[in-house]
């Protein structure tokens, strides 16, 4: 099976993406962002990194980029994309993710290994974990999570809220200023899915804890999901 | 034709929190300010657009105000019009 990594003009994840998949025993295919021809890949996976510079908010221009039409095509058509870190605000400004990435509270950039909780191991994103408390690094200066409190209430309501900033017990703390919210993201929120479920954003960085070399290789928890869901979803074509 | 030059002012919603426009309100101690609050901070675009009319250029202007120099959900933008003059352009029909 193929999954496909995008590589924008400062993207600077991909090629660690591209090694997960790797390890997971996929055939990883780097997508440039000039084409909209997604290669026939089984998922997508949107790397972090700091898409054209992060101009004017981080992902709004890759979000015109001719890639994304190809992906949004691809999501509309139930495949299953993954936003890892810029990825992920790459989907949110292309909406294909609900919320916005805001500046961190702290106006810091935060490089660090943080604690996320998945919320819920039936998603095609979390099918793969165990349910303890994930520990993969965050590198971002914009991971502060909003959207207005009627959506917070919808997203939760309908679960798609994937993973929350925790603490080593799995709890988390609403209180954006909590040592364990490391961007003061609201709710704690570290990771969502759209109403489908197919498509999938997160801050941290699963793909940077792939193998036991580079820390851990608990980050395998999630790209074993994406490639197991698209596995699954690649039989049903 | 005529060129539109157009100022883009995005700030962030009345409401939403604004890490930028805090840290420069912590920071007025520092400079012995004591009456100033309420600092927000946002961004400035200036643009020209060549059209037939103001309004087509408005059109234009406010379509890229929505879609990429600010966000909906957490900015708000104004547009203002700077200045306005016939574009000359060589071989084209008048």
């Amino acid at each position: 099976m193929r999954i496909g990594v995008v590589t924008f003009p400062g993207s600077n994840s991909d090629v660690d993406s591209l090694n997960a998949l790797a390890v997971a025993g996929v055939d990883p295919v780097s997508l440039w962002h000039e084409s909209p021809d997604l290669q026939g890949v089984s998922a997508v996976i949107l790397p972090g990194g700091f898409a054209y510079g992060d101009y004017v908010r981080a992902g709004v221009i890759a979000r015109f980029s001719p890639v994304m039409k190809g992906v949004k095509a691809f999501a509309e058509a139930g495949g299953y994309v993954l936003g890892i870190c810029n990825g992920f605000q790459v989907l949110a400004e292309s909406r294909l993710v609900p919320g916005v990435l805001m500046r961190n509270r702290s106006l810091r950039f935060a490089s660090k290994i943080v604690a996320i909780a998945p919320q819920r191991l039936d998603s095609p994103f979390t099918r793969a974990a165990n349910g303890r408390p994930i520990h993969i690094p965050i590198a971002h200066g914009e991971g502060c999570y909003y959207a207005d409190e009627a959506t917070l209430d919808q997203l939760e309501r309908d679960g798609q809220v994937l993973f929350r900033y925790c603490r080593e017990d799995g709890t988390y703390s609403t209180d954006p200023d909590d040592p364990s919210n490391p961007n003061g993201s609201l709710r704690a929120i570290a990771g969502v899915c759209n109403a489908a479920g197919n498509v999938a954003g997160l801050m941290p960085h699963p793909e940077r804890m792939a193998e036991p070399i580079l820390g851990t290789d608990e980050g395998m928890q999630l790209i074993r999901s994406l490639v197991e869901s698209a596995a699954a979803w690649e039989a049903t074509r | 034709m005529s060129d539109f030059r157009f100022a883009v002012n995005v700030l962030p919603k009345p409401g939403i929190l604004d890490p930028q426009g805090r840290a420069v309100e912590l920071s007025l101690p520092h400079l012995n300010v004591t009456n100033v609050s309420k600092v927000r901070i946002g961004r400035r675009a200036e643009l020209t657009v060549t059209a037939v009319s103001e309004a087509e250029a408005r059109t234009v202007v406010d379509e890229l105000a929505k879609e990429l120099l600010s966000n909906p959900l957490i900015e708000v933008y104004a547009v203002e019009l700077l200045e306005a003059t016939s574009s000359t352009r060589t071989g084209a029909a008048s």
